[in-house]
């Protein structure tokens, strides 16, 4: 654990930010342990680390959302006990959340003074929540506020109609106004271009300038070594690095972020790839914009994917390696065509069915596609791939419902019925071949355990040995003893002939299975690897955004 | 159509509208805040009842109308507790609650009047005359302005907009919206005293006849603002004082007479197109209908 | 929505008593605290129960007047049920039924020639195309536009009332008397009481009711079709992840619903009035949305509510003679209460989520990192 002694700049006054020995436990979960960092006063401080790591939990307790379980927090040198986040922004402590806490409805100068808004004077008489708001007044000292950081924004517009780098400008705004000192920024630059990132650090060095204090909270490593003055690196709840940015390196930086550890033991062997060299899954030259839904023609929205390409042959695995959150998903949405209207795609997607066909991804829908042999395992078990309320026999047809081998004898072919013989036989065959438990078919699938309902699913999708599966997070959750199941089946299928397209935040386990590493950042392919080139550091270092190594610096 | 005709249709449409008015009003403010208010109805069946109670025992329709409004608010704090606190469906409870006014305000009616449910006239002297129609333009006019330039008017429409932000701002939403459910309960029961003690001059069982629906209607109409929304009253009661007046009568150019349920079912025809035009949620709140 | 509202362990069957028993408790306290206002006019709230049960089941013509008074619910429960499961609501049953039982007495006086039993077929059929068209208006201003069906089917069910008129009053019209009402059905459309009811004018409409009612429970739990709306009810992403068609589910889930409510109004139109009376309704579409609620949106649950809430109705109309004060308005009090104490039965799910949220912030916790 690399922790370079901090010099601290001013001696006399205390540093802003002190977490000495921070815990916090959530049920059987350790999100901080011991969690230690100072933050000085005046300079940008960087919080690094994947997703899980425990940096959000650690920032909610700064901001007055959770209260630690052990240890203490201080700011500006006093111990800050703090029941919300009211009590956060009158200690000076103030919070940029990734998603955006403004009503889009609204105005920029609603949204600015909502929970503290100036009141008339001649309203005097009149009980608080009564009187009026004196918005000529609150125009003047937002707009004095803008000028004095250069965080100019129009104050009558709807917030609908801004693009996003001005609408987190806002969020500034809001802070300032409210008299913050301490301002902690969650994964500000998710969300930005490129020329909107450079705007915003331009904006975040000049209240440094005028003597602020910033955190941010980001796994994008080229621009902690940009922006910030020190860092701290989190992994698994702990800090696992405190050094100051000139005397480090985005290799040393990622190399704490994805530490060392082994955990699982399964050794895989490289799969042949099938003869028919043509790939089941091809996509080309993806790009996806979000498509507004309001008005307003001065946004440029950034795209969540940019210019992909990829390829799965019969008999491969491929990873995806990168942050949650760099395009993943929608890479995965794209795929599946869900909520198409809700996107603009430039770019082909083909997926070859069983005939050997080749069907443009457009002229399918999903459900044939889910049909004809596409086994998927959603990001989020809960939301997509399960319903809840029904029991697992009702779960096991979950996507495969039209077809003719789960309808009863007396299905008519336009009006088909489900026949409860073979569903119960094929759900019990799912239970008990991949070890759900409890093991009755009939119970609810919400009251089984997380682990169990990702077998479940997981399952559902290869009991069917579809060509093109889909995975995402296949084990999250799952007992240990059944990781190396689910992994193992996996690879079964691929050595049968099956094309994987594996997502997973869990870089172990993208090194252990897949043939090929493919690292996303920021929407785009980065980067590939074979499983004799994947090295753990480089696709570190490329899911931070970095290409070359670089040493700290401004 | 003489000069004469068309007076008195303006003259029935004040009237008419002023309850809706009231009701109306009661909509906004509820749904502002994000609380969907189809218990309406109920609120100004119990306002009629109450109102007509305590008049004709009282002698002032004041008195009634206070009386009126405290128990709409009795009745709202009810509806709150089961939406806001117990997270019960916003449509199963408010259609409780009217069905609660359908059947309670008889009962007690028998009870208080001894017949079948109705209350006996009250004198016209004990009734209103044209005040409803300064309260009603008032109750727009400080709606209005409480919602747009006050603070708490603020926090109502971020309610019902994006409460999370407003949570964050150090605002508990919960008791927001129960507070804007029991306004709106009072402010929904004084349109019923209207009912029976201006436009009328007796309590009759069911005499909300869907009034509340149609405050519903004028809401989405216009489109949640005070302003528009009450221009919306204005035009609904202005199609019940026409199609009264047209029973039968001819339009030039027409050679049968246009049917009355045309007219009736106008403004209803019109809020769905309304609806079907602007992409349906466009005007909506964006948090309306889903507990905090 | 309906909730499963299940235990965490322990089979489908000790999920289904539970709910039973929620149900249960909450129908005798709803009962209970409905009764308890009648105390203000001076009466005993337990005989005034007595009152109710006995003149709801008492003899072989009240059980059959409390029947008669249940089958319109159960169309209209199953209606509203049908919605529910794909996560809509169908306040619009009040409109449906009124065009299914209009479209129904048009049939039955015009088609004079038909004979039974093509007669009721007929009928059938007609009231079914009229609640389809009905319902299925809304399901299409939702899954196209967005349009919230609570407010498009509530301004629909003025537009039917219009309609309805206008058809009765101006095409239809029954000139013999003032009441409001189209001209009686052709004999073959007519429906006779059942002989072992004594006289109450339940007509086979009942047992249509009930044969609806395995219908829609074979439809939603047998079928492919049912199994999407179900899906789309519990889980709009799981269902579009599964290939199913949201949009499509959202219109035909609506328009069966309506063709279902469509049916509601048969018993009257065909049977006991043999006509069509504006206004003969008694609510029955805002019933059905507590008779569903009641039956937590299964199907022959649907018919137990339909006929508790008939049997209130029936129940109360005693009242008025043998009390003083307490009139048949206590029926309708009576149900808003059992309503509004299967909605507080949320305490429950209220407490239990407040203990939920505590460990959800864990899993947050987790998954934000």
């Amino acid at each position: 654990m690399a922790v370079s002694p901090v010099k601290s700049t001013d001696n006399a006054l205390p540093p802003a930010i002190r977490c000495i020995g921070v815990s916090k436990t959530f049920g059987s979960t350790r999100a901080n342990e011991d969690v230690s960092f100072t933050v000085e006063r005046g300079s940008i401080h960087g919080l690094v680390g994947e997703n899980g790591a425990g940096k959000s939990t650690c920032v909610k307790m700064l901001y007055g959302l959770y209260r630690p379980d052990v240890g203490n927090i201080e700011i500006n040198g006093r111990k800050a006990i703090f029941s919300s986040s009211t009590d956060a922004i009158a200690a000076g402590v103030g919070m940029v959340h990734q998603h955006f806490m403004l009503s889009p409805t609204h105005s920029v100068l609603d949204n600015i003074v909502l929970g503290a808004e100036p009141l008339s004077g001649w309203s005097r008489f009149l009980p608080a929540a009564f009187r009026t708001i004196d918005r000529v007044g609150a125009r003047h000292a937002i707009t004095a506020a803008g000028k004095a950081y250069g965080l100019e924004v129009p104050l009558d517009a709807k917030v609908e109609t801004l693009a996003v780098g001005v609408q987190q400008r806002i969020e500034i705004l809001k802070l300032l106004y409210r008299k913050a000192q301490i301002l902690i920024l969650d994964e500000p630059t998710a969300v930005l271009t490129p020329a909107e990132t450079a705007v915003l650090f331009g904006n975040l060095r000049r209240l440094k300038a005028e003597g602020h204090t910033i955190v941010i909270i980001t796994h994008k490593l080229d621009e902690v070594l940009a922006l910030t003055d020190q860092v701290t690196v989190f992994r698994g709840g702990r800090v696992v690095g405190h050094v100051a940015t000139r005397e480090t390196s985005a290799e040393e930086l990622a190399g704490m972020m994805v530490g060392r550890s082994v955990k699982l033991s399964l050794e895989v062997v490289s799969g042949r790839l099938a003869q028919d060299s043509s790939p089941i899954l091809s996509v080309e030259h993806l790009t996806v914009v979000p498509r507004k839904v309001s008005t307003g023609d001065n946004t440029t929205a950034k795209p969540v994917l940019r210019d992909v390409s990829l390829a799965v042959r019969g008999g491969e695995i491929v990873g995806v390696a990168g942050v949650e959150g760099n395009g993943q998903r929608d890479l995965f949405d794209s795929i599946l065509q869900v909520d198409r209207h809700l996107w603009q795609t430039t770019g082909d997607i083909q997926i070859s069915g069983e005939d050997g066909t080749s069907g443009g991804r457009g002229r399918m829908t999903t459900a044939r596609l889910r049909q004809t042999s596409l086994g998927v395992i959603p990001f989020d078990r809960h939301r997509e791939g399960l319903l809840l309320e029904a029991s697992a026999r009702e779960n096991v047809i979950l996507g495969y419902q039209a077809l003719r081998d789960n309808h009863s004898k007396v299905s008519v072919g336009w009006f088909p019925v489900l026949g409860s013989r073979v569903t119960r036989e094929r759900a019990a065959k799912v239970v008990q071949e991949f070890d759900v438990r409890p093991g009755d078919p009939e119970l609810r699938s919400g009251a089984l355990s997380g682990g169990n309902q990702q077998k479940l699913i997981f399952g559902r999708e290869l009991v069917r040995d579809p060509r093109l599966i889909l995975a995402a997070n296949p084990i999250r959750g799952v007992d240990v003893g059944a990781i190396e199941f689910i992994h193992s089946r996996l690879v079964a299928a691929r050595d049968r002939g099956a094309a994987i397209l594996l997502f997973s935040s869990d870089l172990d386990e993208i090194l252990t299975l897949s043939d090929r590493v493919l690292v996303m950042y920021d929407g785009a392919v980065v980067g590939e690897f074979t499983r004799k080139t994947a090295d753990r550091a480089r696709i570190g270092l490329l899911m931070g955004g970095g290409v070359v190594a670089r040493s700290g610096g401004q | 159509m003489t000069w004469e005709i068309l007076l008195q249709i303006l003259a029935s449409t004040a009237r008419m509208s002023i309850p809706l008015l009231f009701a109306a009003m009661a909509g906004i403010i509820a749904e502002r805040s994000g609380v969907i208010n189809i218990a309406l109805e109920g609120f100004i069946l119990f306002g009629a009842f109450f109102a007509a109670l305590v008049t004709l025992s009282s002698g002032s329709p004041w008195v009634g109308l206070v009386a009126a409004m405290l128990a709409g608010s009795l009745v709202a704090t009810l509806y709150a507790i089961l939406v806001v606190w117990l997270r019960a469906d916003q449509i199963v409870a408010g259609t409780a609650i009217n069905l609660l006014a359908f059947g309670s305000t008889p009962l007690i009616g028998k009870i208080a009047f001894g017949s079948g449910g109705s209350s006996p006239a009250i004198e016209l002297a004990d009734r209103f005359q044209y005040e409803p129609i300064i309260l009603g333009i008032l109750l727009v006019v400080i709606v209005h302005l409480w919602l747009h330039r006050t603070t708490s008017g603020l926090w109502l429409q971020f309610a019902g907009e994006h409460p999370e932000a407003l949570e964050c701002a150090g605002v508990k939403v919960r008791r927001l919206r129960t507070i804007a459910v029991i306004v709106s309960g009072a402010t929904a029961a004084a349109g019923g005293a209207l009912l029976s003690i201006w436009l009328s001059s007796s309590f009759a069982r069911g005499m909300s006849a869907g009034r509340g629906f149609m405050a519903l209607a004028a809401v989405v109409f216009g489109r949640w603002m005070p302003i528009p929304t009450a221009l919306a009253c204005l035009l609904f009661g202005f199609t019940d004082a026409l199609q009264m007046r047209l029973q039968g009568a001819t339009l030039p150019r027409m050679t049968e007479p246009l049917p009355v349920q045309v007219i009736q079912v106008l403004p209803y025809l019109a809020t769905i197109v309304v609806l079907a035009a602007f992409v349906g949620r466009a005007y909506a709140p964006r948090a309306l209908g889903r507990p905090a | 929505m309906i909730s499963g509202a299940a235990s965490n362990s322990g089979g489908i069957l000790r999920q289904t008593l539970l709910e039973l028993l929620r149900a249960l408790v909450a129908v005798a306290a709803g009962l209970l605290l409905g009764a308890s206002l009648t105390a203000i006019a001076g009466e005993n709230p337990l005989n005034i129960l007595a009152i109710l049960f006995r003149s709801a089941f008492g003899t072989p013509w009240d059980f059959g007047m409390s029947l008669f008074y249940a089958t319109p619910l159960i169309f209209t429960g199953l209606s509203v049920a049908i919605a529910f499961r794909a996560g809509l609501f169908n306040i619009g049953a009040e409109g449906q039924l009124t065009l299914g039982a209009l479209a129904a007495a048009v049939v039955g006086v015009t088609a004079t020639g038909v004979a039974a039993p093509w007669s009721l077929f007929l009928a059938v059929l007609a009231a079914m195309s009229a609640g389809f068209l009905w319902g299925g208006i809304a399901g299409v201003l939702k899954a196209t536009r967005g349009s919230h069906e609570v407010i498009t089917t509530i301004m629909l069910n003025f537009v039917a009332a219009g309609i309805a008129s206008f058809v009765t009053l101006e095409m239809f019209r029954n000139t013999e008397t003032q009441n409001p009402e189209t001209l009686p059905v052709a004999a073959s459309f007519a429906l006779k009481p059942l002989t072992m009811f004594e006289g109450a004018p339940t007509t086979v409409a009942f047992f249509w009711g009930i044969a609806a009612a395995g219908v829609v429970a074979f439809l939603l739990f047998k079928s492919v079709w049912g199994f999407g709306v179900r899906a789309v009810g519990q889980s709009e992403p799981a269902a579009l992840v599964a290939g199913i068609n949201v949009r499509r589910v959202q219109i035909t889930a609506m328009a069966v619903a309506g063709a279902v409510a469509g049916l509601a109004g048969l018993g009257e139109v065909l049977g006991s009035a043999g006509r069509f009376r504006l206004g003969f309704s008694a609510d029955y579409g805002f019933m059905g949305i507590a008779v569903a609620l009641l039956a937590r949106g299964r199907p022959f649950a649907v018919i137990l509510a339909a006929i508790l809430f008939g049997a209130l109705h029936k129940g109360a109309a005693d009242l008025d003679f043998e009390t003083e004060n307490v009139t048949r308005d206590l029926a309708v009090v009576l149900q808003a209460s059992v309503i509004i104490m299967v909605c507080a039965d949320g305490v429950w799910d209220a407490i239990r989520d407040g203990l939920r949220r505590r460990r959800s912030t864990a899993i947050r916790a987790e998954s934000a990192g």
